[in-house]
């Protein structure tokens, strides 16, 4: 299986390429892409030499562009499609129907992925994207248990991509306006979900509070491990008490999962985290690197090696093994 | 505060104890000509940085008994030490001096600090995340920075240095058992 890995920066572009990356994904540094926080991304010239570095050690580069255009607007996104082939980008992430007609029809021969922003998680939605457009491979939604995966992999004509590390979204990915309702910037068109803009922090009687606009979303105690200021990992206080709803703070970490993701016929694992740092890239690409070299070896593979880096300090195997609370 | 378990190094306290009478003034010098030095060598560190370059940035090294007010401005950056950061500051980063270093260096991960309740941050998020992007991406070298004028002098400080690197490098190394969510 191919190791997919998150690129921030150049640096962590690097990083990734030395850690063992079969492919790194990255994105501009504007809105046409889903992490598109201050100080991050690829200039134009930064993507170039990026990709000339990636492949000079033998790695592929997908860029993502994978936000959907607002109206009125298209040319932006377009002009990223274009600049994303012209850089020599081995594989488009896309997720707007408009824009994979749009890059098929205009670069032909150019491979396209669906991004997990389309949230395709059945095989007649997964197959449409492969006519219309000869897509060829999809980022599956976080959705999925390994058995439904399976039987999606046994039923379409292209590969598969799943996620196995980092931050988890359980939502129809794509269509999410939690944030949205909070702060006026949709996750799915400007490309930031909790934009850093809106997000405050604040100490008060030894507990932190995370507020998003106007809403204070959480509230951690002394030492409690924290997590992102998004709303679906908030804690909301209902008839039934307080507590979390939708979403723990915390990490998908699948490396236990490997020999069935493998079983199942997935093509491709990908690590979540642009927004992070190279140390993080270096250490979940050289964790994951290791977990493969274990699996194709017979080894046992060591699960608790990662665990310092995730969110609320806690992981989980997400839907992949659904389980009732 | 720092949760059970955590490994970040922090200064041992009667280092701490001994530095606090320390005369401020003596550090400004060799911060004016850090910040300079790391201008002159990292200017794409500016373009990430943007419109946030104008803001004031207060650095708290919770094990040290002063904190630093960066001003990353591209014509003349500033790291003033300070007894007592200012109120009017638009982000204030706190936490241990080696998760300070250590994210410059490349050690460790700074949302993984802020999970583990290492670092507090607050005000201007979109300024904080602007500097933190931009120093990860500009792989600053501080050691060499800021030691190599000194020459033969810089020894024992590189010794010091390396033990605090080595020290992140074990917290790389780590491993802890995570609570798992099912």
């Amino acid at each position: 299986m191919e190791l997919i890995c998150p690129a921030g920066t150049p640096a962590a572009l690097k990083a990734a390429v030395a850690a063992g990356a079969d492919a790194v994904y990255c994105g501009f540094r504007d809105e046409t892409n889903a992490r598109n926080f201050p100080g991050l991304n690829f200039s134009r010239d930064e993507l170039r030499a990026g990709i000339e570095h990636a492949h000079r050690g033998g790695v592929r580069v997908l860029v993502a562009v994978n936000t959907f255009p607002r109206a009125g607007a298209i040319e932006v996104w377009h002009r990223a499609v274009d600049d994303a082939v012209a850089a020599g980008a081995d594989a488009l992430i896309l997720a707007d129907l408009g824009l994979l007609a749009y890059a098929a029809n205009r670069h032909p021969g150019q491979r396209l992925h669906v991004s997990v922003q389309a949230a395709a998680a059945n095989p007649d939605a997964i197959g449409f994207y492969v006519e219309a457009f000869g897509v060829r491979r999809v980022v599956l939604p976080r959705v999925l248990s390994v058995p439904e995966i399976a039987a999606i992999v046994r039923e379409i004509d292209c590969e598969t991509e799943v996620f196995v590390f980092g931050g988890l979204c359980v939502m129809a990915e794509g269509r999410c306006s939690l944030s949205s309702y909070a702060t006026g910037q949709s996750p799915n068109m400007q490309g930031v979900c909790s934009p850093a803009g809106h997000v405050r922090y604040e100490e008060r009687d030894g507990r932190m509070l995370s507020r998003l606009g106007r809403f204070t979303i959480n509230a951690f105690g002394p030492g409690e491990a924290a997590g992102y200021p998004t709303l679906c990992k908030g804690r909301f206080a209902t008839d039934l008490g307080t507590g979390y709803l939708f979403e723990d703070p915390v990490s998908l970490d699948a490396a236990s999962l490997l020999p069935a993701l493998r079983d199942a016929g997935v093509t491709a694992l990908k690590i979540e985290g642009r927004q992070r740092s190279r140390a993080y890239t270096e250490r979940v690409v050289g964790g994951f690197r290791d977990a493969l070299a274990a699996l194709a070896a017979g080894r046992e593979i060591d699960t608790a090696a990662l665990a310092d880096l995730t969110e609320g300090q806690a992981t989980t195997a997400g839907a992949y093994r659904k389980t009732w609370r | 505060m720092q949760p059970a378990g955590s490994v970040v190094p922090q200064v041992p306290a009667p280092i701490a104890a001994a530095l606090r009478p320390l005369p401020l003034l003596l550090l400004r010098p060799p911060l004016a000509m850090l910040a300079v030095r790391i201008r002159d060598r990292h200017p794409e560190l500016f373009e990430r940085l943007g419109p946030h370059a104008a803001k004031r940035f207060g650095l708290d090294p919770t094990d040290l008994p002063f904190a630093f007010v960066l001003e990353p401005r591209p014509a003349a950056p500033s790291v003033t030490p300070v007894r007592q950061l200012p109120r009017d500051l638009d982000v204030r980063i706190a936490g241990p001096l080696g998760a300070l270093l250590g994210m410059v260096d490349g050690a460790f991960d700074g949302d993984a600090l802020f999970f583990s309740r290492s670092l507090q941050v607050e005000g201007d998020m979109e300024a904080l995340l602007a500097l933190r992007n931009a120093v990860d991406d500009a792989c600053i070298d501080l050691r060499r920075i800021a030691l190599s004028p000194l020459g033969p002098a810089a020894d024992p400080l590189d010794r010091a240095f390396r033990r605090v690197r080595a020290a992140a490098g074990r917290v790389a190394a780590h491993r802890t058992e995570s609570r798992s969510w099912n």
